[in-house]
């Protein structure tokens, strides 16, 4: 079906945004808009870890202390969410999942993502390694707040931001595909932005 | 979530524009084919302008799923780029592109029992009175209670339709948070953990809670709520806007 043009809307474009950047359906914003499916979680770092669990020769887990040892990178990135807002340029401080899986053996083709406050996401293993994902805890130069995923959330900005996990706590590998919380809502199961799949029949 | 028909595109067509307050309008559509929705899902509008170029939104529904009209409320924001074409372009008879329904959690079907908690900060009221709405149409006798917050009693989304529901085992209460008719005997200010125990929120049997609103409102109300004792995972949320907004 060709679109229905929409008489007398012009819409507003941003001269000053490449539109190649820019995912079908999607409009930039310089908000970063909050969308959560219940309260903000409250986590102390003295407790809070890190863990390897599933399909792996031994799981590991890192303390928040650990953590931050580990070798972390600076990424600057565009970002897409599902309910169209994307912004472009982000600035985070995080630790590469391949770094998460140095010398892990596992026979794992997918992994969940779970969180504080219960959250699950699921993705293709291929979609967390060689660069492509990592385990953030600075925003802009600062501690990630709370209601942006704080302490710590997955980044995985190739995929809609609800992959993004906030308040990530571990990855379970799998060996089997497990949809995750939007995923069994209703939402598409790999989340492309650039071919569009924001729900589960696109 | 029960999967019905695919998301597909559909041409609506506007019955009737009613206007609700100052800034807020409701589209009434005739969606052919429309597969039906649960009370809380939305709906994403697409606009396109001569040249291809689209702009997409999404937007809570407002009637009942026992509804032969679809009805979305639309806030118009003034700068946008979608809300003021819905809000002051469109015409009875204008035809609207949108697919839905969409979202299977921040829902409420009579089946799933109440009481209910309804918490909602200004045009968060949208996707609840979808659920009050079907609680009226099911003739459902689940406990609800409600409370609207919203910047002066003028700002209230379907005032004269909430003020019937009080009358049928549902209590609304308000909060004015900038400006208070004279004589006003409801609340003033932002929500308080006072207003939420004189709600019933601190009691100890189960509540299905449901809150929606701006980013601001949703975090301290959710905040106040686990903080008074309730179940994390029984507290559903659906924010918008900018992180900060209120």
């Amino acid at each position: 079906m060709s679109p229905l043009i929409s008489r007398g809307f012009g819409g507003r474009r941003r001269r000053d945004v490449d539109p190649s950047r820019i995912p079908p359906g999607q409009y930039v914003t310089d908000d970063f808009p909050v969308l959560s499916a219940g309260p903000t979680p409250s986590v102390s770092l003295d407790t809070w870890t890190f863990s390897l669990t599933g399909a792996v020769d031994e799981p590991a887990s890192w303390s928040w202390e650990e953590f931050l040892a580990l070798p972390s990178e600076e990424i600057r990135t565009d970002i897409h969410c599902v309910t169209k807002w994307s912004k472009l340029d982000t600035a985070w401080r995080g630790v590469s999942v391949d770094v998460l899986l140095e010398g892990v053996d596992t026979t794992a083709d997918f992994v969940s993502a779970f969180c504080d406050g219960g959250y699950t996401t699921n993705l293709p293993l291929a979609d967390v390694t060689d660069g492509q994902a990592w385990v953030a805890y600075e925003y802009d130069g600062e501690p990630l707040e709370p209601v942006h995923g704080g302490p710590a959330r997955l980044l995985v900005p190739h995929l809609y931001f609800w992959k993004s996990a906030k308040w990530v706590r571990g990855i379970e590998l799998l060996d089997h595909d497990e949809p995750g919380f939007w995923e069994t809502n209703g939402y598409h199961n790999r989340g492309d932005p650039w071919k569009e799949q924001r729900y589960w029949s696109d | 979530m029960p999967r019905r028909a695919p998301l597909t595109w559909r041409v609506a067509t506007v019955a009737r524009l009613q206007p609700e307050t100052p800034s807020a309008t409701t589209l009434i559509l005739d969606v052919p084919g429309w597969p039906g929705h649960l009370a809380g899902q939305h709906v994403d509008v697409r606009l396109t302008a001569e040249d291809g170029y689209e702009a997409e939104r999404s937007y809570s529904i407002a009637s009942a799923p026992e509804d032969p009209h679809l009805a979305i409320t639309i806030e118009r924001i003034d700068d946008g780029e979608v809300s003021p074409y819905l809000t002051d372009e469109l015409r009875p008879g204008d035809p609207v592109e949108l697919r839905g329904p969409i979202g299977g959690y921040f829902t409420w079907e009579v089946a799933d029992g109440g009481p209910l908690l309804l918490l909602a900060g200004g045009s968060g009221l949208v996707p609840l009175m979808a659920m009050l709405r079907h609680r009226a149409a099911a003739t459902s006798d689940a406990a609800a209670t409600v409370l609207v917050s919203a910047r002066s009693w003028e700002d209230v989304l379907y005032r004269d339709e909430l003020a019937t529901h009080d009358e049928h085992g549902v209590t609304v209460r308000y909060t004015l948070t900038r400006r208070q008719p004279p004589e006003w005997t409801g609340w003033a200010g932002r929500v308080s953990a006072e207003m939420l125990r004189e709600l019933g929120a601190d009691r100890p049997e189960p509540l299905r809670v449901f809150v929606c609103g701006p980013t601001g409102f949703v975090e301290r109300v959710a905040d106040l709520l686990v903080q008074l004792g309730r179940d994390p995972h029984a507290i559903k949320t659906e924010r918008f806007g900018p992180t900060g907004g209120s």
